[in-house]
């Protein structure tokens, strides 16, 4: 019954006269239930009952002259339809039905009897309804459905079948032609009164209508009625048994003699436990006692005793102690402003510093409970199982001891101090710088395509001089004997006689450039040599190397003859040595490895230094061999310079670190000098100073001390000595090149900003 | 080469340990037992310096137990105990799913039971060492024995846990022993120094707790089981060491009470007890303390000083145990009780409440000898003229102080001064409240008086000074428009001419700036040399230095806002008294 109720009450919501489906949904789940006792005879026994009882209320209640209209209501509605088939059918549907009133009436009683049985009530009138006869005359699953011989099986597995089962003859019932659209639907809506209450069989594909008799019964049910409209369930109650005394008793059986014979067995039983008492086998349980007892644990304690599971026992931390903050009347500073307060309420309850908010309280009494107290004894709980512990040492470290002890900069005096002069006049970047040998004059070459002159002690330019392109790279020539600066322009080299200080010494460099006699048959050379000629000439332009790609940088041999050019996109000839008395230039590696960044000669020994990006390799140029590869430790060399006595070598590079190899030592740095914040641009060494200077984006030159000892055991000392600011960042690049003053301790920098500076 | 195939995970770091869910298997006990026994002995996690060694390359997070220490659990007769206890859960819950009530009963009688005497022992070899770890024990007790007797918990447990805790206090009053009170929103914190160990506990505030649910009780009971265990025995060694009787017993009135109420129920004498009115009983009735002098060892000088300082500390601390003696106090019923009767008494003082209140009250309030009346509300109606009426933080300053502070500051409705923590030493370089810096002065010696004096005059001070900033103000004014006219005039002047050699002014240079200048460069190049680990540990310890003193000037600056306010306000309503 439960289930059947609970589907009614959830229709119970739509009127059931007003639309159909509903109405149709509801019948057809009865018809389904009818249909389908056997297979709802799995549930339990009730819900058949009560299945049975309504099913029985539901057929009873129509009588016989309805049904009959129905069926005619029906054959006029199908006539047209036709057939042979359409008759027999309706034969058996109504035989059928003939024998379902009879089973339901039956039931009914049944039903109704049982209903009756539960109020323990016995209603003789209602069974003396029952009809007498056999009761399980037809009461076969069987027989329930013998129109459709299909069974108790899903109708959806016939829906592709022009027929819905079969007759007892075993010939296929066919489904009515479904020839009703939705118009017709509609007009059967609006023109048949029965409309609402026809509903489609399923297993026979008829429409039914409904009989007033099952309206009404839907709608009992629908109320939460009784199916029978005449079941009245406030009947008068009878009892089975009276409850008045009567005199005769129900039953008269005399008492056994076992219930007044005293048990033999029991009588064994308590014999054998008085024995065992008596033995002293049994005692009486003692009360126990739950308080605890205590007495001195530690009477006899060793004192050397250690924990007895392992040395290692590190004890529980102690909590820490309050401060004055967690007081509940602390002083004013240490409450939360309102901003901290409510950065307090932002964070994480892990992250936070403080796991309270301090409150001030007027008076003692008007103290809360605080409400995490138990979460706080349990989190401490908690850490006591299940922290792992661990002895942390505290560095217990004055940070002044940390700062290494290095020699005082006044003690390793002289070296650039502050700033003395600024040469301003270029309008971009200056690139490079190059110091005369005399220490006189002072050449730069910028990207506004000049190179100017200028007069180191005055700071005013000599001379400038335009050329067609940017200037990379400067280079005095370091003989005294030549008055000769090396440039690059572009994709050639030029050479120019700046035509400054002694004019006997510049003009013997001309002559000595002019006296150049062509050899008889001329060599492959892979540049091309000339000779500068009109107003070029008059500008000081000498010599023009002409080579097939940019030219990165040039630099000069010792004895001023020879030159390098350093040309980063030329394949397998990167590098190439130029002379110039014989103006011959050759390519000295069959194959270059990496890219090439910069080229040195070694000041005194026939060395040729390469860097590449990662290494520095170190050709002999005699021998024509490789002699040795620095690792440099870092990701981009920029820069090289070489100590004057040529067995130190620094590397800048452009992740801001400064590698000093000493080449005795070893090929890799022997100490990488992080000192700068941004990339490295250029690096120097002095003539004769312990000095080197690092130029760096980050718009510093820092000077260090840099001493290198003529006795090999001792490594060299390197001390930071001077940090000198001065050029503005521009375009995010700060100081470009550097150059010391081969005689003096001063030092020259180029900057983004286009100015020179000198520091003294 | 021959030989075997070294094996990965079967040496080294990875044999020491073993996983918490191999541990369970090895032990045969569930999560819960093994949580259990790992608490009852005391065992941890360890971390191991490995880890992924350990986890035998895997990276899943796991607790990792020493093998030893699941070695030892082994032959644990505890884990015995629990199995039983298993197997008496089962065997009770058939019984009673058969109904066999006789069964039942039998079964509950047999219920397996366990000591954990010998684990104290175990894990506490001496008796300094139980009292070193006896903070945990105290808290927790202390929060047990506020607990309803309903539901969460046992009540034996609860009034097992009441009574270790009436017993502990009971001691600490006898030995005088209690070193420092602090109420802060969360309890009141006491610091008592018993043979020489600083033990801290924490006490809340008696309100009924809103019990959270994400806690496990379970654990906390299981601690608990310990702890009292620990207690207990601490306890009776702790009476032992000072001839009281244990279980305690009061002093005064033994033999009537026996006499009169022979079958006195034992827990009105338990609430007695608890008040903490009187005295207890000893065995040895001794009346005078035995204090031993200490003896004087001819020093030299370097230990001289320090002898002195130990000398003076301890006369300091002779009269912190004595410094309530000879004061009645008699407490109000809106004062916390318990705690307020506990530092009393603790300090030598004679206590009293009114006997509604609780029992054990030993004079009423209309006692004309008492001296101070510990009150917490605004006013009241009737004050008696030879007694003091303050508030009970007093008490606890006193205590704190170590001396008796003045009471004007604590009478009734008066703000009360900042109670400060009295577990804060701060170090040179700390923040240190003003409040303590008087106290410090008070400690000292220094007069009060002279103090108050001193505040006034530096209210004086300080308007004087107010008034000197007016000037000053007036001053820089005057020095503001001059220099404005020195820029006009100048920039006339370069008006007028486009370039001029002006004479150079001679820059004094300050000699110690200078120096100081060169030394900070120095050592800013001197760090630029340093090594990587060491730059990065220099650049830590600075790091948090320079957060301590961060730190520091926030609360010196917030005092100084506040302090200016009050400041403003007093002025304003001077102001207005004076209109």
């Amino acid at each position: 019954m439960a289930a059947e109720s609970m589907s009614v009450s959830a229709n119970r919501s739509n009127p059931g006269g007003g639309t159909k489906r509903p109405l149709s949904d509801l019948q057809e789940k009865d018809q389904l239930s009818v249909f389908e006792n056997a297979a709802v005879d799995e549930d339990a026994g009730d819900l058949t009952d009560s299945e049975e009882s309504l099913f029985s209320g539901l057929e009873d209640s129509g009588s016989d002259s309805s049904d009959g209209d129905d069926e005619e209501e029906d054959e006029e509605g199908e006539d047209d339809d036709d057939s042979g088939v359409e008759e027999k059918d309706e034969k058996k549907f109504s035989k059928w039905d003939v024998k379902m009133r009879e089973v339901a009436r039956k039931k009914e009683g049944e039903s109704n009897g049982k209903l009756a049985g539960s109020d323990c009530s016995v209603r003789p009138e209602q069974t003396g309804l029952t009809p007498p006869g056999d009761e399980y005359e037809e009461d076969t699953s069987d027989e329930e459905d013998i129109r459709n011989t299909v069974g108790n099986i899903p109708m959806e597995w016939y829906q592709d079948y022009p027929h819905i089962g079969y007759d007892l003859d075993g010939k296929k019932i066919y489904k009515p032609i479904r020839n009703k659209d939705e118009l017709d639907e509609f007009l059967d809506k609006m023109e048949n009164p029965d409309y609402w209450r026809t509903i489609p069989d399923k297993m026979t594909g008829t429409e039914i209508r409904l009989t007033d008799e099952q309206i009404d019964l839907i709608h009992r049910i629908q109320k939460g009625q009784y199916g029978d409209a005449k079941f009245n369930p406030y009947e008068p109650s009878i009892d089975f048994f009276t409850h008045e005394t009567m005199i005769h008793p129900v039953t008269n059986h005399p008492a056994h003699k076992r219930s007044f014979i005293p048990s033999l067995v029991e009588k064994d039983k308590v014999s054998k436990l008085v024995n065992a008492i008596k033995q002293g086998w049994i005692k009486p349980r003692k009360p126990r006692d739950d308080t605890p007892h205590y007495y001195d644990l530690w009477a006899k304690e060793d004192p050397n005793a250690i924990l007895g599971r392992h040395k290692m026992h590190v004890p529980a931390p102690k909590m820490k102690l309050p401060g004055h903050e967690e007081s509940y009347n602390p002083p004013p500073e240490y409450l939360l402003t309102e901003e901290e307060r409510l950065a307090w309420e932002q964070q994480e309850p892990e992250e936070r510093k403080l796991n309270f908010l301090p409150q001030k309280f007027t008076s003692l009494r008007a103290v809360p409970a605080f409400s995490r107290f138990i979460h706080e004894r349990f989190e401490r709980c908690l850490d006591l199982y299940l922290c792992p512990r661990q002895r942390k040492m505290r560095v217990n470290v004055d940070p002044e001891d940390l700062i290494p002890k290095l020699p005082k900069p006044k003690d390793l005096q002289p070296f650039p101090t502050t700033q003395a002069l600024v040469y301003t006049g270029h309008t971009n970047l200056v690139r490079c710088i190059s110091v005369s040998p005399s220490g006189q004059w002072l050449a730069s070459g910028s990207d506004d395509c000049t190179i100017k002159f200028w007069e180191v002690s005055t700071g005013r330019c000599m001379r400038t001089i335009e050329v067609e392109g940017i200037v990379r790279s400067i280079a005095w020539n370091p003989n005294p004997v030549y008055c000769l600066v090396a440039l690059t322009v572009d994709r050639s080299v030029v050479l120019v006689n700046p035509c400054l200080g002694d004019k006997l010494l510049y003009n013997t460099t001309d002559q000595l450039i002019a006296s150049f006699v062509k050899p008889e048959e001329e060599p492959v050379q892979p540049v091309e040599w000339s000779a500068a000629e009109g107003d070029s000439f008059d500008n000081g332009l000498r010599l023009i190397i002409k080579h097939n790609k940019m030219v990165k940088q040039v630099t000069w041999h010792g004895k001023g003859d020879y030159l390098a050019t350093v040309i980063p996109d030329n394949g397998n000839a990167q590098v190439l040595i130029h002379q110039l008395s014989k103006r011959r230039s050759q390519n000295p590696f069959r194959k270059n490895k990496g890219m090439v960044q910069c080229v040195l000669f070694h000041p005194i020994r026939p060395f040729f230094f390469v860097a590449t990006q990662r290494y520095v390799r170190v050709y002999n140029l005699l021998k024509q061999e490789l002699t040795k590869k620095l690792m440099a430790n870092c990701k981009w060399v920029s820069s090289m310079a070489i100590h004057p006595a040529g067995d130190n070598v620094i590397c800048g590079s452009y992740d801001s670190r400064l590698a000093w190899f000493d080449m005795d030592l070893s090929t890799k740095p022997y100490k990488v000098l992080r000192h700068h914040k941004r990339a490295l641009r250029g690096v120097a060494f002095h003539k004769h100073y312990p000095l080197f200077a690092s130029a760096s984006d980050d718009g510093t030159v820092i000077v260090c001390h840099g001493m290198v000892y003529s006795d090999l055991l001792q490594n060299p000392l390197i001390v930071p000595v001077k940090l000198l600011k001065g050029h503005e960042i521009t375009r995010d690049l700060g100081v470009l090149d550097v150059t010391f003053h081969p005689t003096q301790p001063w030092l020259f920098s180029s900057g983004a900003d286009g100015t020179i500076r000198l520091y003294t | 080469m021959g030989g075997l195939e070294k094996k990965k995970h079967e040496r080294g770091a990875a044999t020491n340990y073993i996983t918490r869910n191999k541990a369970r298997k090895k032990l045969q006990l569930s999560l819960a037992d093994f949580r259990r026994l790992c608490i009852l002995k005391g065992i941890y996690p360890h971390e191991p310096k490995h880890k992924k060694k350990v986890n035998k390359g895997s990276t899943a997070p796991r607790t990792f137990y020493l093998i030893k220490d699941i070695r030892f659990l082994l032959h644990e007769p505890i884990v015995n105990k629990f199995r039983d206890y298993k197997v008496f859960v089962r065997k009770l819950r058939k019984a009673y799913g058969k109904a066999e009530w006789g069964a039942v009963e039998k079964l509950k009688d047999n219920k397996p039971v366990y000591k954990l005497d010998h684990i104290v022992k175990e894990r506490y070899p001496t008796f300094i060492d139980a009292l070193r770890d006896l903070d945990d024990a105290l808290s927790m007790c202390f929060l047990f024995a506020t607990f309803p007797r309903t539901g969460r918990c046992h009540v034996q447990t609860i009034q097992l846990c009441r009574r270790l805790t009436v017993e502990f206090m009971n001691f600490t009053i006898a030995s005088r022993s209690l070193r420092k009170v602090f109420l802060s929103i969360k309890g009141i914190y006491y610091q008592a120094e018993i043979l020489g160990q600083l033990i801290t506990w924490i006490v809340p505030y008696s309100f009924a707790h809103d019990h959270p649910t994400d806690v496990d009780y379970r654990v906390m009971a299981t601690f608990t089981e310990f702890f009292t265990t620990l207690l207990g025995f601490v306890n009776f060694r702790l009476y032992q060491s000072l001839n009281l009787l244990y279980p305690p017993k009061l002093e005064s009135g033994l033999q009537q009470d026996d006499d009169e109420k022979y079958a006195m129920d034992s827990e009105s004498y338990m609430e007695k007890l608890a008040a903490l009115g009187s005295s207890l009983a000893r065995v040895v009735p001794s009346s005078e303390e035995d204090d031993v002098a200490l003896d004087e060892f001819p020093a030299d000088e370097e230990n001289a000083m320090l002898l002195e300082e130990k000398q003076k500390e301890q006369q300091m601390l002779e009269k912190q145990k004595k410094l309530f003696e000879g004061m009645k106090f008699f407490l109000n019923r809106e004062v916390p009780r318990e705690s307020l009767a506990f530092v009393i008494r603790c300090l030598g003082g004679e206590v009293s409440w009114d006997k509604s209140l609780c029992i054990g009250a030993s004079y009423p309030v209309t006692d004309e000898t008492i001296t101070h009346q510990i009150v917490d509300r605004p006013n009241l109606n009737k004050q008696l003229i030879n007694r003091y009426y303050v508030q009970p933080q007093w008490v606890f300053d006193c205590v704190n102080a170590k001396t008796l502070l003045p009471v004007e500051d604590y009478f009734l409705g008066v703000n009360l001064p900042p109670h400060l923590s009295p577990f804060v030493e701060e170090k040179d370089g700390d923040y240190v409240p003003p409040e303590k810096l008087k106290l410090l002065a008070i400690q000292r010696g220094e007069d009060t008086y002279e103090n108050q004096t001193e505040s006034e005059e530096d209210e004086q001070s300080a308007e004087e000074s107010e008034e000197e900033e007016d000037e000053d103000m007036d001053e820089t004014e005057k020095q503001d428009e001059e220099r404005l006219k020195n820029m006009e005039a100048e920039k006339v002047k370069n008006k007028q001419l486009n370039v001029k050699v002006t004479a150079g002014t001679v820059k004094v240079e300050n000699k110690t700036e200078v120096s100081q200048r060169e030394q900070a460069e120095e050592k800013r190049l001197a760090i630029m040399m340093m090594k990587k680990r060491e730059k990065y540990l220099y650049n830590k310890i600075m790091f948090g230095k320079k957060r301590k003193v961060r730190e520091k000037n926030k609360l010196a600056a917030k005092r100084k806002a506040h302090d200016d306010i009050l400041k403003a306000e007093k002025k304003k309503s001077k102001k207005i008294k004076s209109q």
